[in-house]
C-alpha cells in the first residue's frame, strides 16, 4: 500500500510543495494539512516541513505549538506515528517537546544556505531505517537557528540510545556534538536540520534526500507505525 | 478583578552559548566603550494581567512566561508584577501616552470596581 503522508502547512510555512513532490518522487502519497485543523487525518506518518511557521515570531516555532494540528500531532506520535520534522519542523517538535533540546542561533550569527554532508548515525527510526549507518549523503541546509543543544544528561542519553540518527562532517552550525538530526527516544519522531526535499532531483544537484523519504515512505507505507523493523518488510521493498 | 502590570524578562541560562551578546560586547571598543563588559541581551515582554490579587496575577504572569516566552531547555525567566492601571510604555514617545492615561484608566477601573 502507498504510503500516505501528511505534510502540515503553517502560516509562513514554504517548503510544503516542494516536500510534498518529494515524497510523491518517492513512492509515496502527499496530503497537505492545514494547521487550524484539530487532525492530521487517516495518514502513515506527518511531515513538519521547512519554512517560517507563524513568522518565527518569539523564537521559532514557538507558536506553531499552540496550532490547533498540533495536539493531533502530539497524539499521533504518542500511539507511535511517525513523525518527521525538517528544518523550521525540527524547530516546531523541539519546542512542542516532542523532541528533545532546542535549537540556537547559528555560531557566528551566520544565516547558512549551502549543501552539507551528513553522516547516518542510526537506523532506529523510520528516515533512516533502510539506510546504513555510516552512509554520507549530501543536502542542502538553509537555517539561522540550527545549532542544536542539549544538557549534557541528555546529550548522553541520545548517544547512548543511538537517538542521533544523522551528524554534520563538517560542522556548519555550531551544533553540539555535530548532531544535525536527532529521534525521540521511541525513534518515531525525528527532527533534521537538512532539506531531503531540496536534494530530490538530478537538477537540484544531489538525489541523496530520497534516499531518506524512500526509507520514510517504505518503512511506514504497509502500515506499519512508528520504528521500522529493519529486518521486516521494510527492508524488503528496497 | 484587578489589573496588574507584568514584565518578564527571558534571559538565555548561563553556560548557553550566546553569539548575540558576544557579538554585541566585541562591538564596543570600536564604538569607544572600553569600559564596558559582560554584556548580555536578552528579551523583556510587558502585558497586563486581570487578577483578583497580586498572587494570582503572579502566577498567571509565571505561567505564560514560562509556558510561552522561555524556552526552559536554553531559557531562564525572571517575572515581576506590580498594581498598575496601565500598560508600561516601550518608548518614550510610548511612555509619555502611557502616562497621560493612567489618571484616566484609574478612574476607569474604580468605577468599574
Amino acid at each position: 500500500m502507498t504510503a500516505r503522508i501528511g505534510v502540515v502547512v503553517f502560516p509562513g510555512t514554504n517548503c510544503e510543495h516542494d516536500t510534498a513532490l518529494a515524497i510523491e518522487r518517492a513512492g509515496g502519497s502527499a496530503e497537505l494539512r492545514w494547521h487550524a485543523d484539530a487532525h492530521v487525518g487517516d495518514v502513515d506518518a506527518v511531515v513538519l516541513p521547512g519554512g517560517f511557521a507563524h513568522g518565527d515570531y518569539l523564537r521559532a516555532g514557538a507558536i506553531a505549538r499552540f496550532s490547533p494540528v498540533m495536539g493531533a500531532v502530539s497524539r499521533f506520535a504518542a500511539e507511535g506515528g511517525t513523525v518527521i520534522g525538517i528544518c523550521n519542523g525540527f524547530q516546531v517538535l523541539t519546542e512542542a517537546g516532542l523532541l528533545p533540546g532546542a535549537l540556537m542561533k547559528n555560531r557566528g550569527l551566520r544565516f547558512v544556505c549551502k549543501p552539507v554532508a551528513v553522516k547516518v548515525t542510526s537506523s532506529r527510526a523510520a528516515l533512516c531505517a533502510q539506510v546504513p549507518v555510516g552512509t554520507e549523503l549530501t543536502m542542502p541546509v538553509n537555517h539561522f537557528m540550527g545549532a542544536y543543544v542539549c544538557d549534557d544528561e541528555t546529550l548522553g542519553a541520545l548517544t547512548d540510545r543511538g537517538q542521533v540518527v544523522l551528524r554534520y562532517v563538517e560542522n556548519p552550525n555550531g551544533s553540539l556534538d555535530d548532531i544535525a538530526g536527532v529521534s525521540n527516544e521511541q525513534g518515531n519522531v525525528v527532527g533534521l536540520m537538512p532539506h531531503p526535499e531540496r536534494a530530490s532531483d538530478p537538477l537540484l544537484g544531489s538525489t541523496d534526500g530520497l534516499v531518506l523519504l524512500r526509507s520514510l515512505v517504505a518503512a511506514v507505507g504497509d502500515g506499519a507505525l512508528g520504528v521500522a523493523d529493519v529486518t521486516g518488510p521494510a527492508a524488503a521493498i528496497s | 478583578m484587578k489589573r496588574y502590570s507584568a514584565r518578564v524578562e527571558v534571559w538565555l541560562r548561563p553556560g548557553i552559548a550566546d553569539p548575540e551578546s558576544a557579538t554585541i560586547e566585541r562591538a564596543l571598543p570600536a564604538l569607544g566603550f572600553d569600559d564596558v563588559g559582560e554584556l548580555r541581551a536578552g528579551r523583556a515582554f510587558c502585558f497586563v494581567v486581570d487578577a483578583p490579587d497580586e498572587a494570582a496575577a503572579k502566577s498567571r504572569a509565571d505561567e505564560l512566561a514560562h509556558r510561552l516566552l522561555a524556552n526552559p531547555v536554553i531559557e531562564d525567566a525572571t517575572v515581576n508584577v506590580d498594581m498598575a492601571a496601565a500598560v508600561p510604555a516601550v518608548s518614550p514617545q510610548g511612555r509619555e501616552l502611557a502616562s497621560q492615561s493612567v489618571g484616566q484608566s484609574v478612574g476607569q477601573q474604580d468605577r468599574a470596581r
